[in-house]
């Protein structure tokens, strides 16, 4: 009789440990679903684990099942690495997005570049990917692109003087030293640069010193939260009629319901096609990668896509489309990693994913779509 | 001249708002001398509570209201729950605890509410009021009457009712208030339910200019925390000075010296001002009779 129960009770523990032992595709993810950037890691862990879900329901990448194995780091560096750590070590995963903000990311890439796992990043800084390192890729355009993106615009304008009011925190302030170093290639003087903390709850003092330096034509904001938003408000209720240029950190309707619609009117951002979903011409490469990820999202979590979501969605594009080139359910990392490396014409929803040896960001300036706040909605600029 | 106006109406604006989050330290400060760092939470909670009511459909003073009692019980579970058990804990050990509630505060109302920014619009519309060439926000004048309304009232519970003296003889000397028949334990739930709905009259006034979200808690709190030392802390009169005086110096600093050096200015000020008077600029001298 017991011989029969141990059998029995062998015969079960193997029966539920076996979906285990069989060749399951597992996916790493450290991400900050809480803490000071949560407002973007959430959406990129909700976008993981509905498209793990969908690709999946569709049969699986080369006919076996995803396996996300996802941490919350809450924005901490340290926990980043400890997670991106355990991932290798532990979960055995074949590659590791993640890495909501530059520092948990550049965390993340020393652990990947260690222990040669390919590494997908969700942040903006350009230090992630420059210099490149052969482990290391990255979804999310980066904020000297945007820099490059608006000055562009204000250089078609005839607009060359302009004021600055940056946000102190890590994207303001990296946004900032950005945009001051290519302003001079687009002959552009920022003859005003003022600047606001996180917290703030009012920028008038600040927007007073621009209002009040001479010769000025447009004004830029890069920031992230609700900083821009006051600034927009401020901007108006000082009754500045200066073009007003925000960064891509806001680009999400939050920004305009944040703002008001009749404050943010004219406002003119670099944003991505998951914004203008809706309005993209049907011949658009974009149309269908955007308009099938948007559907998705607000159907399943019926909160808005933002761009941040739409990274995640890139990242693991990205990593699905260099498995199954590269063909087999249990890769040789360095042979994923050539996989990812030969991406050619990848259509995201951020941009159109080309990579090479040089370059792991693999968009250019045009993925960057110039839009202007019109009737409380996005306009593309011609 | 129009600019110094404008600059001391935004510093008055932004100093009403650290009055209000200074006045919400001073009751539980008075009745424990436990300084509260969920008092932030409680700030927070009142903003996100209106603004998830009104999107729901409730009137904007329903709404106010609903969000200021709910907090308001939170204030008297955070007692019952984490801070009455501690009873006779050191009181930096209660301080912890605050900390720890602020953080799980933080948590919940994450995944209660949401991760977005939110915000509705100011009571008596967004069209700027113009004075002598500076621009003044109507919302502000909801702040500052706020601060005023919330210090007269305090002032008067502390002064004129029995209760109030309850709570400062609370204060002053536990034992000594139960041996004359103060019930401590209700005195304690009281002021955590007062004080958590002064910081949820905060939040609904201030969210219209200030936005919240699940995390502007901690930033309120040191803002607020930042007021009250400046004042004196335990003065209602000290946190609404310590606060005007706070938000207009940051404005004055911003506007005349560097926004880069706003927050470093302030600070050092608040240095200087422990460093010489360490009850802060109105708080009471205290004498240890041995």
């Amino acid at each position: 009789m017991n011989t029969h129960k141990t059998l029995a009770l062998a015969a079960l523990l193997a029966a539920l440990g076996a979906p285990a032992a069989l060749a399951q595709i597992r996916i790493g993810a450290t991400l900050a679903e809480t803490g000071p950037a949560g407002a973007l890691g959430d959406p990129e862990a909700r976008t993981l684990r509905l498209l793990v879900e969908q690709i999946n329901a569709a049969g699986g990448v080369l006919g076996e099942p995803l396996e996300l194995v996802l941490y919350d780091d809450g924005g901490d560096p340290n926990n980043a690495r400890t997670f991106a750590t355990r991932l290798v070590e532990h979960d055995e995963v074949v590659a590791i997005i993640g890495g909501t903000t530059t520092g948990t990311s550049l965390a993340i890439r020393s652990v990947a570049e260690e222990e040669e796992i390919p590494f997908i990043s969700l942040a903006g800084g350009i230090e992630i990917i420059d210099p490149v390192q052969p482990f290391t890729f990255k979804t999310p355009h980066t904020d000297r692109m945007a820099c490059e993106k608006i000055f562009e615009d204000m250089q078609a304008q005839g607009i060359a003087r302009i004021g600055m009011i940056s946000g102190t925190d890590g994207f303001g302030a990296s946004m900032r030293t950005q945009c001051l170093s290519v302003a001079e290639a687009y002959g552009i003087t920022v003859a005003a640069d003022e600047s606001y903390a996180p917290g703030d709850a009012d920028m008038v003092p600040q927007l007073t010193n621009i209002r009040n330096t001479e010769g000025l034509q447009a004004v830029l904001n890069p920031g992230f939260g609700a900083g821009p938003a006051i600034v927009t408000r401020n901007y108006r209720q000082l009754g500045i009629d200066l073009p007003l240029y925000q960064s891509h950190g806001v680009a999400g309707q939050a920004f305009i319901d944040l703002s008001g619609a009749e404050n943010a009117e004219g406002v003119r951002l670099p944003g991505t096609a998951l914004l203008i979903a809706d309005q993209l011409a049907g011949d658009d490469a974009q149309r269908e990668a955007v308009v099938a990820y948007r559907d998705a999202y607000v159907g399943r979590y019926n909160e808005p896509v933002s761009t941040f979501g739409g990274y995640a969605h890139d990242a693991l594009a990205i990593l699905v489309d260099a498995l199954t080139r590269n063909g087999e359910a249990d890769p040789d990392p360095v042979d994923l990693r050539e996989a990812i490396e030969a991406t050619s014409g990848l259509v995201g929803t951020t941009g159109i994913y080309s990579f090479s040896a040089e370059d792991h960001l693999g968009l250019d300036l045009s993925a960057f779509r110039l839009l202007e706040i019109r009737n409380g909605g996005w306009t593309p600029v011609q | 001249m129009a600019d110094l106006l404008q600059f001391l109406m935004s510093g008055l604006t932004v100093g009403a708002v650290y009055a209000l989050l200074a006045l919400g330290f001073t009751i539980i400060f008075n009745a424990s001398g436990v300084v509260n760092f969920a008092q932030g939470e409680f700030v927070m909670l009142g903003g996100m509570g209106t603004a998830f009511a009104i999107a729901a459909g409730l009137p904007v003073p329903l709404a106010a209201l609903l969000a200021i009692l709910g907090t308001a019980a939170v204030g008297v579970a955070l007692n019952r729950l984490a801070i009455a058990p501690a009873r006779g804990a050191p009181v930096v050990s209660l301080i912890i605890i605050t900390i720890g509630a602020a953080i799980f505060l933080q948590g919940a109302a994450g995944l209660l509410f949401d991760k977005q920014i939110h915000r509705y619009p100011g009571f008596s519309g967004e069209a700027p009021l113009r004075l002598a060439g500076a621009t003044l926000l109507p919302q502000s004048l909801w702040v500052m009457a706020g601060a005023a309304l919330t210090f007269a009232a305090l002032w008067l519970f502390f002064t004129r009712t029995l209760t109030g003296k309850a709570v400062l003889a609370t204060a002053n000397n536990p034992l000594a208030a139960s041996l004359v028949g103060i019930n401590t334990k209700a005195i304690m739930a009281l002021s955590f339910g007062l004080s958590a709905a002064i910081g949820a009259v905060a939040g609904v006034l201030v969210t219209p200019i200030t936005m919240t979200a699940y995390n502007t808690g901690v930033a309120l709190a040191l803002s607020g925390f930042a007021a009250a030392m400046l004042g004196g802390l335990g003065n209602p009169l000290g946190a609404l000075a310590g606060g005007l005086l706070l938000g207009v110096l940051e404005a004055l600093t911003a506007g005349y010296v560097s926004s880069q050096y706003k927050d470093a200015v302030s600070f050092i000020l608040i240095i200087l001002v422990l460093a010489l008077m360490p009850q802060g600029l109105l708080g009471r001298k205290t004498t240890d009779r041995v």
